[in-house]
Order: C-alpha cells, then structure tokens, then sequence
C-alpha cells in the first residue's frame, strides 16, 4: 500500500499506509492525524482538509481543479502548492507523499 | 474533570461531543449510546455516492474503530435510552440497565416525518435518514421503471439525480409552487426546476398526495387531482422533526426541539443538547434557531463538548449548508428569511451564480451555485455583519474580495 507521511504544523511526523483509491484526507481520518478536520466528509463543501503538498511532489499530484481552487483561496493562509486533501486519490504513483497540515483549518 | 459523561445519540452530535470533551480535557467515562447497529457515520452520502453504490459503508464512518478505544470511548450500539432520569441523574436503555450521569449530551438527531394517508406502509415506500434507508432503496434503483419522489426539498432532489443517473424514470411531486421553497430563494428554486426538468425528471409543482395503491406492494400514487401514477418505489422527504420525545418526558423545556441555551445547555444545569434535535438563541438573527446540518451538529456538538467539561464557550455560529445534485453544488450560507432585496451574480444559464439576500442592506444569507468564492466571501460578511453596497454587488466588475475589510 502506498505509503503517505503527514508533518503536522509543530514538525511531528507520522507515516501511514493508505489503500488506493480512497483520499489522501480519508487515510489521514483513518489513522487519527490531528490536524484535519473534514466537516464535510469530502464533498469539496468546506476547506477544513488543507494541506502542503511537498515540492517534490507537486507535478505527481497536479494542481486543483476551479472549485477547489476557489475553495483554497479562503482556507487559512493558502500557498501556491495548497490542496484539498479531499480532492487527492492515493494512488500507486503517489507512494511516498508528502503533505504538511496548516497552523489551523477553515 | 472526572465523573462520568452519557451522550444519547451516536450521529455527527454525538461522535463531536465526545471527541471535544476529551479534547478539552474531560478525563471521565464516557458512554455514548446509538439505537443504530453501526458507529458514528455521515449522512450526506446517502442520498448521493452511497446510494449509488459508488462508496462503501466503511467509508462513511467518521472516525476508525480505534479512535474510540484510543479515547476511552465507550460506544454502545444498537441501545435505545428510554428514559432519563434528572432527580437520580440516570439513564435507563431499553434493556432495563440504569447507568448514572454527571453531564448528559442529548444527540438524538430528527427522523424523518412519516405519512399516515392510506397504503402509506406498502412495501416500497421509502424514507431516507440511515445507512439501512439506503440499503433498502438501493435495489429500486437498480431495478428501474419509475420512482415518485413526494417533496422537492434537499433530500427528494437529491435521490431524484440519484434515481436519474441510475436510467430510472423520475416522478417529484410538491405540495409548493416551487422546489426548495424552505430552504432558498425564488432564483434558486427556478434555477433547480429547470436543471432537474432539463435532465428528464418530471416535476410537478402544487402537487398534493391523496394516498398510495397496491395489494401486496407499491402499484401507484394517487395524487389529491385524482392523477394515478403507476410506480415501483416511492421516497418521502417531506422533512424531519426533532427527537424530543425522551426530553420531553423527563420535562425538559421544548421550543421546536429540545430549548437549549447560548453554551448549549438544556433547561437542566447538567444536561446539553446539540445537533438537528435542539434549537438555540441565535445572536446573529436575533432568533431562536432549530438548524438540520451537519456543520451546525459539528459546531454545537463542539460547544457541548468544551462546556460539559467545565469550560463556557458560546455557540453562535453562521449556519451553513450544501447540496450536491448532478454537477451542481450548491453552497448555502446564513439564513435568507427577512430579505427586503435579492442581487443575482453570474448567470444561471452557465450554472454558475450566487444570489444575495438582504434586509436593510445588511447581507443575511447567500445561496452560491459552483461559486465557492462566493461561498467563502460571504460566511466572513454575513458574520462581521455587514452592510454592503448593493448597487456595487450588482456590478459584475466588482470584485467579491473588495466587499471585505
């Protein structure tokens, strides 16, 4: 199973394995990352699933589609490489991802 | 804090309400009971992905088994409470077993309200509000021919897409002139009645029901016109009431679901409420609120949970809401109810617009299609209270982001 590491905002790192095809937000809720939120359970409603996708990692992950653009744009201190966790498959190609968590959600 | 904490209902409310009070430190027992077989799950897919069969039940679960066990949560599932007793500060399930309380979280969310006209309990006729709901409708969907759909609100248009997306031929009747009439603007509802007709649904508007046909199982509708719909299945969503029964039994104060105040504290110094079931002074509209939502059980149930553990934390957030039908979301933010005026942004047309409600200029509520912009903007106007320009919001050139400060 892929593997995906999630640093929180204090540096903590934690490292799980995801099933493909679920979002990368769905493995962080599966294994109890603190740090996002997902009111809305993955509908792309709510902005409490940001996250930091690693440099090394941007093409790989690709940029947001319009909604989700518009969405980040008023998440807590959006940045050029910011996704909704929501809108990310895991994926084969994706084992070794990297994402950091904001200070705060929504 | 220690003691013990009970919460009745295991929805959004409930899973919420317990995380927070461990969050804000209760280190007490626990115990949360849920009338349902499964644990603490997400409605919203039910009438979409879930019901489609396109996400598994596992998926809907809020947390992982393991949090609860992690957090020391004792979750007690498939248990009705069927009496709270305040002057002992118990419970009492359905299998007679009587457990004390410190602090109690009532969660018991708003089933759907039932029809009582005649053939109302034919097999074949559905409501939708648990995982069990879906999985029952979920075989009319696939076995096709025509579904009536009685009401035109969130849930009805809802499994409506759904229902068309599976090739079913797709009957809505409503008792309003318009879809949605409770929920959204004139704009919107028009906006929803063309997106549903255009995708082949055949929406009939002032439309009441008399009763339902069959021997065995569903053969028909019967509309109050006389109208005879032949049809397989039925799904009912015409609305929800709050569960107050227990509440209201141990006396409890009830004002449309269970009266709670601004830290979300029933009229029993040791008993809270949240979520759908339980209504709250709303500073921002200057009303008492009853809202069914999910962002409004996650938020109360926050409150609840910080305050239960000792802590006075207000709840007096901006209610919002979404719904997903076809390629369309439409995102919902404060109330619209009191509007003196309407600014339409975008074109309808595109399927990509947000209508503006004010009252005195003051901005009360957005309804935004594929607009999250619009969405985002306005959930910070509407809180800070804002008065905008309308003439300026009118203006297409006007960019959204000059309207905060």
């Amino acid at each position: 199973m892929p593997k995906i590491t999630y640093i929180e905002h204090s540096g903590k790192e934690h490292v799980v394995e995801a099933e493909s095809g679920i979002s990368v937000m769905e493995a962080a809720v599966k294994n109890m990352i603190p740090g996002i939120d997902a009111d809305c359970g993955g509908a792309c409603a709510c902005a409490t699933c940001h996250v930091y996708v690693d440099a090394a990692w941007a093409d790989k992950v690709g940029k947001p589609e319009a909604m989700e653009e518009s969405m980040l744009d008023f998440a807590y201190e959006p940045k050029e490489n910011s996704r909704l966790s929501c809108q990310i498959t895991v994926k084969k190609d994706l084992d070794g991802l990297v994402v950091r968590l904001p200070e705060f959600q929504g | 804090m220690g003691g013990r904490a009970i919460i009745i209902g295991a929805g959004q409310a409930g899973a919420q309400g317990a995380a927070s009070l461990r969050q804000a430190g209760f280190d007490g027992d626990i115990v949360m009971f849920g009338e349902e077989a499964e644990p603490p799950y997400q409605r919203p897919p039910l009438s979409k992905a879930y019901l489609q069969g396109e996400l598994s039940a596992d998926r809907l679960y809020l947390r992982p088994p393991a949090f609860y066990e992690q957090q020391k949560i004792d979750v007690r599932l498939g248990v009705r409470v069927a009496v709270i007793h305040r002057a002992a500060k118990s419970v009492e399930t359905d299998r007679g077993d009587t457990l004390p309380y410190d602090k109690l979280l009532i969660a018991t969310g708003a089933p759907p309200r039932k029809l009582t006209c005649q053939g109302a309990d034919l097999p074949g006729v559905h409501y939708l509000r648990t995982i069990a709901d879906s999985d029952a409708l979920r075989p009319a969907l696939k076995k096709g021919g025509r579904i009536v759909i009685v009401g035109a609100g969130y849930i009805g248009l809802e499994v409506a897409a759904s229902a068309r997306k599976a090739g079913l031929d797709v009957t809505v009747i409503e008792m309003a002139d318009r879809v949605l009439a409770r929920v959204a603007g004139k704009e919107i509802s028009a906006f929803f009645e063309k997106l549903h007709r255009d995708q082949g649904v055949d929406l009939r508007l002032g439309a009441g029901l008399d009763h339902f046909e069959g021997k065995t199982r569903l053969e028909a509708l019967v509309r109050k016109s006389g109208e005879r719909i032949d049809c397989s299945a039925v799904l009912v969503g015409v609305g929800a009431a709050p569960a107050t029964a227990l509440a209201e039994a141990a006396d409890l104060r009830i004002a449309n679901g269970v009266w709670t105040d601004e830290y979300a504290r029933a009229s029993d110094p040791d008993i809270y409420a949240a979520g759908d079931c339980s209504s709250h002074p709303s500073a921002l509209y200057e009303r008492r609120l009853r809202l069914e939502s999910v962002p409004n059980a996650i938020e109360q149930a926050k409150v609840a949970g910080a305050n239960m553990a000792g802590g006075k934390v207000v709840y007096d957030a901006v209610p919002w809401f979404w719904s997903d039908q076809y390629d369309v979301k439409l995102q919902t933010v404060g109330l619209g109810e009191g509007a003196d005026r309407t600014v339409v942004r975008g074109d309808p047309d595109a399927k990509k617009f947000s209508v503006w409600y004010l009252n005195v200029g003051r901005l009360l509520a957005v309804d935004a299609i594929n607009d999250p912009a619009a969405f985002a903007i306005s959930k910070r106007l509407i809180a800070a209270r804002t008065v905008v320009d309308a003439k300026a919001l009118a203006d297409p050139a006007t960019d959204l982001k000059s309207l905060v400060s």
